[in-house]
This record gives C-alpha cells, sequence and structure tokens, in this order.
C-alpha cells in the first residue's frame, strides 16, 4: 500500500510497582507524518513517550525505528539513533547562551565547532530565534524557551520529533504560531513528528493522525474528524452521560 | 572476653557517636542541606560544658540540659539569619557557606581557649561496674545512657509534638507542606535548632570520653556523615545503628590492628555501602 | 546578532591577557625573594584551582578529595626520584597515568551505581581519608615519618631534576599555569566542553540530545585528576618533604576548592584571580598579626572573607571584575 513506517511501536507495556501505566500499546507514524497522542490525563501518554525516547524500558513490546529496533536503547543512544525529544517542562542549559544550546545539540551531527555554529545558526533563523543568539537562555520568555527547546532537539536532526506537551502555558496566539511553524517544518525537512498534547485547538490543526489513551490502553485512533465523533473518544473524556445525550453524532 | 569487653565499650561510645550523628541526619533529611559546620557546633558543645564545669563545678551530665539548649539556639538562629538563604543554591555554594561558618567558629574557639587540651577532671574517670564477667567504664555508660535518653526524648517530639510531625510533614513533601499553610521558614529553622541541640548534647556527653581541642572537629564531622550514610538518612534508629556499627568498628580495629587504622575501616565500609546500598542499611530504598 | 561588539571586546580581553603575562614574566627582576616565593604559592593555588575546575566548574561534578591526586603525583615522582633516581619529568608521568586511572575509576564506580550530588562528594572524600591512612602505614614511602628527597643537590640550578631556587619554580609553574589556562580555553571551545557543560547545567537534557553522560564525566574526573598530579609532582620537588597528613588532608582538597570558588566556579580567570586575593589576605593577615601572637585571628579573618564574597559574590570575584573592566565573557 504505502512506504514503510517511520516509527513502529508493537505491544507497548509498562508497570511500575502495581499500576499497568502502558498496557499493550500500538501504532505507527509513517514518513514525514505528524501523529498526536491525546487522552485524559493518566492515560499513558508521557509514559509511552519515555519508553520511545529511552527514559526507560519497556516490560514487553517492540520500538522499531526506520527499520531499525530501538527498543530499551538508553536516551542518548536513541537519539543517536534519531530521535529527537522536548520535555514538558522545558530544560534550558541555563547558563549557556541561545546559540550554544542549539550547538550542543549540533554537535551530535558534527564534532567540527564552526559547523555546528553554522547549522545552529541557520536553525535559530528558521525558528526567528535568530536575534537572540547571545541571549542567555535562562533569561528568556516561556514561549522562547520552548522554541529554543525544539531548535536544540532539531539541531541534532532527528528522523522524528517527539513533542512533549509543547503548547502548554502558551496563549492562543503563540499557539497558532507554533502550529504553522511545526506544519511548515515538517513538510520542508520532511521530519515526523509524534505529539503528546492536551490543547485540541493545536492538535487538531497539526495532526494528521490521532491515536487516543485512556487507562493506558489505546482506545481509538484515526483522523481529527474520525476520532472527534467516536463515541468512545467523547465518553472517556466527558463522562457515558454527556455520550448519551450528545445521541448518534 | 576480652572481646565483648571491647564491643560493649564500642557500644557504649557508638550510642554517643549515633546521638551525634542524629543531629546530622535531622538537619540533612529535613532541610537537604550538607552541615559541613556539624563537628565545629559539637565541639562547641564541647566547650561550653567545659565551661561550666570550670567555673560552677557542675558534671558534664547535669550541664546537659544548659548545653543543649544553648546550642538549639544557637542553631535556631543561624538557620534563621543565615542559612535560610542559601536553601535553593547550588551545593558548592551551600557548602562554602557554611565551611566560612566552620571556619570562624574554630577560629572563634582557637582565639578563646587555645590550641592546647582540655579535659574535666571527674572523680569517677576511672571507675567502672562490674556486671558479671563485664567490666564497664563509668564514664562510658554515663554517656551512653545520655546518648540513648537523648535520642528517645527526639523521638518523642517527632511523633508526639506538632511541630514534630509538621517537620517530618515538610521532609516529606515541601510543596505540600506549604500548601497546607505549615510556616517553613520557622519550621527549618526549629529543625536546625534541634540537630545543633543534639550534637551539643552529643558534645556534652562526649567530653567524660575525650578531651576537646579546637583541631578534632573535621574529624568528627566526617564521622557524622559516615554513620549518617551507614544507617541511612532520614533513619532514626539507621543513625543509632551506623553509631554503634563505627563505634564497636572502631574500638575492634583499634584492638586487634594499628589504632591509627581505625578510621580507615569505618572509611572503608562508607565506601562499600555508598556504592553498594546507597540509602543506607535502614535507609528507604 | 551583536557581532560587531565582539572583536573589540576580544581584542581589549587579549591585550590585557598579554599585559598580564609581561607582568609576571618580569616581575622577578623587581621583587625579592620572599614575594617570589610568595607567588609561587599563588600559581600553585591557581594551577590545583584550574584543574579542579574542570570536573567541578565546567562538568558540574563537586569533588572534595582532589587532595588525594595532588598526593599521588608527589609521592609516586618523590619516591622514585629518591629511591631509583628517576627524573622528576618521567615520574611525574608515572603520576599522571596512576592518578588519571584513580579518579576514572572512583568517577566510574560511583556514576554506574548513581551516586551523584552529595554523596559523590563525601565519596571523594572517602577515598581521599582513606589513601592518607594507608600512605601513613606505607613504609617504602617513610609512612607517617615522612619523604625526605636529597636536598644536598639543591646548590645548583637543574630543571630536569627540578633542583634550584623559588625563581626557577616561579617561571616553571608559571609555564604550567598558562599552559592549563590555555589547555582549558582550548577545551571549553571543543565538542567536549560544550558537552560538559551541558551536563553541568541539565544532565537529563543532555542525554536526550546524544551525549553519553557517564562516559563524559568519567574522562572529566581522569583529566583533572591527572592535571592536578601534576602540580602534586612539583610540590614534591619544591617542598622537598612529604607527610601524608598534609599532602593528603581534607584541609588540603578544601584550600584547593576555595580559589576557584572565590574567583569564580567554571570560569576561565576565576581560579588564578581567586588564588591571587586568597593569598594577598593570608599574608595578609600574617602580617597584620605579626605585631601580637593572637592564636586563630588570621583564620578567623579568612572565614570572614570567605563568608562576605558567598554572601555578596557567590558567583566569585572574576565575573564581577570582568564586567568591571568591560572585558565581556568569552562569546564563541
Amino acid at each position: 500500500m504505502s512506504a514503510p513506517p517511520l516509527l513502529e511501536v508493537c505491544g507497548l507495556a509498562k508497570r511500575f510497582r502495581g499500576l499497568q501505566a502502558v498496557d499493550g500499546v500500538s501504532f505507527a507514524v509513517p514518513k514525514g507524518g505528524i501523529v498526536a497522542l491525546i487522552g485524559p490525563n493518566g492515560a499513558g501518554k508521557t509514559t509511552t513517550f519515555n519508553l520511545i525516547a529511552g527514559v526507560f524500558a519497556p516490560d514487553i513490546g517492540r520500538v522499531v525505528l526506520d527499520g531499525t529496533d530501538i527498543t530499551g536503547l538508553r536516551a542518548d543512544q536513541a537519539c543517536r539513533a534519531g530521535i529527537g525529544r522536548t520535555f514538558q517542562v522545558v530544560k534550558p542549559f541555563g547558563a549557556l547562551t541561545v546559540l550554544e544550546n542549539v550547538m550542543v545539540g549540533a554537535f551530535k551531527a558534527t564534532a567540527d565547532r564552526t559547523a555546528a555554529r553554522h547549522a545552529a545558526l541557520a536553525i535559530l533563523d528558521r525558528l526567528g530565534l535568530a536575534d537572540k543568539a547571545g541571549t542567555v537562555a535562562k533569561s528568556l520568555t516561556l514561549p522562547d524557551r520552548k522554541k529554543l527547546e525544539t531548535a536544540r532537539a532539531l539541531a541534532t536532526r532527528p528522523k522524528i520529533l517527539l513533542l512533549d506537551e509543547v503548547m502548554s502555558g502558551l496563549r492562543p496566539t503563540e499557539i497558532d504560531a507554533m502550529v504553522r511553524t511545526f506544519a511548515d517544518l515538517s513538510r520542508e525537512m520532511g521530519l515526523a513528528i509524534l505529539l503528546t498534547e492536551h490543547v485540541m485547538r493545536a492538535v487538531m490543526a497539526l495532526s494528521h493522525h490521532i491515536v487516543v489513551l485512556h487507562h493506558g490502553q489505546k482506545i481509538c485512533e484515526g483522523t481529527p474528524e474520525q476520532v472527534s465523533r467516536d463515541p468512545r473518544v467523547l465518553e472517556c473524556y466527558l463522562g457515558s452521560a454527556a455520550t448519551a445525550a450528545a445521541g448518534s453524532g | 572476653m576480652l572481646y565483648l569487653n571491647i564491643i560493649i565499650a564500642g557500644l557504649l561510645t557508638g550510642a554517643v557517636y549515633g546521638l551525634m550523628a542524629l543531629g546530622l541526619s535531622v538537619i540533612f533529611g529535613v532541610i537537604r542541606i550538607v552541615n559541613f559546620a556539624h563537628g565545629e557546633m559539637m565541639v562547641v558543645g564541647m566547650y561550653a560544658a567545659y565551661l561550666i564545669a570550670v567555673n560552677t563545678g557542675l558534671d558534664p551530665v547535669a550541664a546537659l540540659p544548659l548545653v543543649t539548649a544553648g546550642l538549639f539556639l544557637l542553631g535556631y538562629a543561624l538557620q534563621r539569619g543565615l542559612i535560610n538563604r542559601y536553601i535553593a543554591r547550588p551545593e558548592h555554594e551551600q557548602f562554602l557557606l557554611l565551611l566560612a561558618i566552620a571556619t570562624i567558629i574554630t577560629a572563634s574557639l582557637l582565639m578563646g581557649f587555645g590550641p592546647d587540651a582540655r579535659s574535666v577532671p571527674l572523680d569517677y574517670a576511672y571507675d567502672s561496674f562490674q556486671l558479671g564477667p563485664l567490666l564497664l567504664d563509668k564514664v562510658r555508660v554515663l554517656a551512653a545512657v545520655g546518648a540513648v535518653l537523648g535520642v528517645v526524648a527526639l523521638w518523642g517530639f517527632f511523633r508526639l509534638t506538632r511541630t514534630g510531625k509538621a517537620i517530618r510533614a515538610c521532609a516529606d513533601n515541601q510543596v505540600g507542606a506549604q500548601v497546607v499553610g505549615l510556616d517553613i521558614k520557622r519550621l527549618y529553622a526549629v529543625t536546625f535548632g534541634l540537630g545543633a541541640a543534639c550534637v551539643g548534647a552529643a558534645g556534652c556527653l562526649m567530653l567524660l570520653l575525650i578531651d576537646v581541642q579546637p583541631y578534632i572537629a573535621t574529624d568528627y564531622t566526617l564521622l557524622a556523615f559516615i554513620i549518617v550514610i551507614l544507617g541511612g538518612l532520614g533513619s532514626m534508629p539507621g543513625a543509632l545503628l551506623g553509631g554503634a556499627l563505627v563505634g564497636v568498628t572502631e574500638a575492634l580495629s583499634g584492638f586487634a590492628v594499628d589504632p591509627s587504622l581505625k578510621s580507615a575501616f569505618s572509611f572503608a565500609l562508607l565506601i562499600l555501602v555508598l556504592l553498594v546500598r546507597p540509602q543506607g542499611l535502614l535507609g528507604r530504598a | 546578532m551583536r557581532s560587531r561588539r565582539f572583536p573589540i571586546v576580544q581584542r581589549r580581553a587579549a591585550a590585557a591577557l598579554a599585559l598580564f603575562v609581561a607582568a609576571m614574566l618580569a616581575l622577578p627582576f623587581f621583587v625579592n625573594g620572599y614575594i617570589v616565593s610568595v607567588l609561587v604559592v599563588v600559581l600553585f593555588a591557581a594551577y590545583f584551582g584550574q584543574a579542579w575546575n574542570i570536573v567541578t566548574g565546567f562538568a558540574g561534578q563537586l569533588s572534595l578529595g582532589h587532595a588525594l591526586y595532588v598526593g599521588l603525583g608527589a609521592y609516586i615522582s618523590a619516591a622514585l626520584f629518591t629511591h631509583y633516581g628517576v627524573p622528576p619529568w618521567i615520574g611525574m608521568l608515572a603520576g599522571v597515568v596512576i592518578a588519571a586511572l584513580v579518579g576514572g575509576i572512583i568517577a566510574a564506580l560511583s556514576f554506574r551505581f548513581r551516586v551523584g550530588g552529595v554523596y559523590f562528594a563525601l565519596l571523594t572524600i572517602a577515598f581521599a581519608e582513606f589513601t592518607r591512612i594507608l600512605f601513613d602505614h606505607f613504609n617504602w614511602v617513610g609512612a607517617a615519618s615522612g619523604l625526605f628527597l636529597p636536598v644536598s643537590s639543591l646548590a645548583r640550578t637543574d630543571v630536569l631534576l627540578l633542583r634550584g631556587s623559588p625563581v626557577m619554580f616561579y617561571y616553571l609553574l608559571l609555564g604550567l599555569t598558562l599552559g592549563a589556562l590555555a589547555l582549558c580555553h582550548d577545551l571549553l571551545r571543543r565538542r567536549i566542553g560544550y558537552y560538559w557543560q551541558a551536563i553541568r547545567e541539565d544532565e537529563e537534557a543532555a542525554q536526550a540530545l546524544g551525549i553519553d553522560v557517564f562516559r563524559y564525566k568519567v574522562a572529566a574526573m581522569a583529566l583533572s585528576a591527572a592535571m592536578t598530579s601534576v602540580g602534586g609532582a612539583f610540590l614534591a620537588f619544591y617542598e622537598n618533604n612529604l607527610y601524608p597528613d598534609t599532602v593528603f588532608a581534607v584541609g588540603r582538597s578544601i584550600e584547593i576548592i576555595t580559589a576557584p570558588i572565590i574567583g569564580g566556579l567554571g570560569t576561565l580567570f576565576g581560579p588564578i584571580l581567586g588564588a591571587v586575593v586568597l593569598t594577598t589576605l593570608g599574608e595578609a593577615m600574617t602580617s597584620l598579626s605579626s605585631g601580637f601572637t593572637v592564636n586563630g585571628l588570621k583564620q578567623w579573618c579568612y572565614g570572614a572573607a570567605l563568608l562576605l564574597i558567598v554572601a555578596l559574590q557567590p558567583a566569585g570575584l572574576w565575573p564581577w571584575l570582568r564586567a568591571r573592566l568591560g572585558l565581556g565573557a568569552v562569546r564563541r
């Protein structure tokens, strides 16, 4: 049918001391595709994320990136395999400048300082942070920090970018700007994106495909239109009374 | 039989070590600050007991309440006035602050008392109890009893009083504690005061066992850390257990091997514990 | 980008540095022997501080047991010279290898077992103390009575055998310190320097960017240990006698770290400035109190100075001075 998926997650499961956080989750992200992972709090979105990114290893299941099995690799190994990620609570290198922050990411692809500097400047330019290149990271505003986090991850030249609630804390205009940036980036660079998000505005506008998690299990997946009308999704977000009231929408 | 006596002597001394280390455990466990001036505070307690003994003839054990209260106030003031500002700062700044405090304390003691060793003349210094085949030094027994009482008092404070419970809440969950309206600054100050009181009391009792001199402070700071890490941070029985272990190790190695090697065993033990079970023997994983 | 400002700041900084080096080179011709020996103390402090700065200031791992490497470098080169006549420049190499190994192993063990922060600092103290006590009983190096280097050869100046006057040591140490400075400057500009600082700022974020945090932390420790041991070797041949209780002491570890913290942790010139300030303070105290012998006054003032600096300029004196002189930070 179509080309093999870039990222394939099969039967991932993770248990934390009596809580089954993720229970048999499987989905795929096609090359250049944008997939969103949504679900109520505690659904297992961030845990799934961390399993893919190498923060911890799954109990069972596999993660395959571009044909290579990366299950259980450490975070730095996963990055070298092509995973780029941002953190829900941004983690800038506070004492370093914006440029130096991004250069740290760029050094994954090259050991040469000048090459890293050029690559970093190009990315900063693309994300509109070039004028702040010399600013120390800890003095940045939150939206700029989020952009910096993204720029830094992009500098590692990932095959897929994992965005962990990157829209949280932003105002609507800022959200729209970020959505545009990511959509453009994905199109221009053929970059695949997997995002977890609570901000529905961003999810609907950005993603090609949505996977819904609830209590650690996948309950539904499909296009934004399909998912927003699925009664199971409505029930897990709004409760069964609301679903009944919605009738056969 | 000789070995049994040595072990018991080690256990008794270990009780005092335990009390001293308990102060450190409380401070680190709640405030998360590494008190590099711990040994120095103990030495202050020792000199305080010495002064009282020399001027009023009061036995160090009898001077215990006074010294403990005094050190509590000192700790409270230090934390409230100075250390509190450094809670959120990087480790090396906290370290430097406490190092500065430790240096000033040692220097002040040096200026006040001079470098020579001092001790309190006790009439019962060479007495001992006979318990069947066991021979127990009276000073050691007294010191150990005092230490155990101190630990029990502290335990009672944490379990039974409201402030004690509030402090335990802080240690468990600082944000949660603030949310329910606990005054963190005051509680931290009380905690530091308690830690200082413990170590001051331990110093008072220590004066029964060794001479006091400004330079012994660093060794005891290190010893306190070894014990706390061995026993497990935040565990009161752990501090006692660690104290007992170190006391016995020191006594045995001092007798069986070269006495100057006794610290080496304690350090080797520390390295082993840090690598194999960093949360300590009784600490939570 | 403020690219227009960079050249001016950098030219100024380069000029200031050149002036500083020229002054240091010419100094011994204008001052007496006492000042030269004080300057040697400053240079030792600056060099050790610079070496320690690598693992703690750059990579962010607090080591409080660096006296261990001073001692290893000192004892190995001194013992090889005293017993086998091995020239110090060669004995130094043996010291470097052993110190790098020991430092690397301590770091590897600790980080493998996830011992970090304060616990790691305590572990470094434990290793240093343990070694001190060991050497107290190590008869081949004189145990607690000390190791003494043959001083009869001090009459003549022999750079190869590190025999000579304080002036000779002054120039050797100046070279060593400037070399360390150049090395640190270079490292900071390379990928390894960026990675170290990333690890210091946020280990988890660093790991997510493809950095093998464990390897880089161990490397920082090994390098720092190796550099420190070289200083230790020079120390042995300068002082001509070694005792475990002074060489490996916790006090020495604390001395080593005070200068860089006061000068500015993680900066290039911090250790040097800190060394100058502290030594000057120490000497001033000594001369001020020479009139009346009050035990502990010097120490008290020292402690008070530390307190003042930690309270007023916790980032260190160098960042403050640098801003005042309009030199700006070294931006890459």
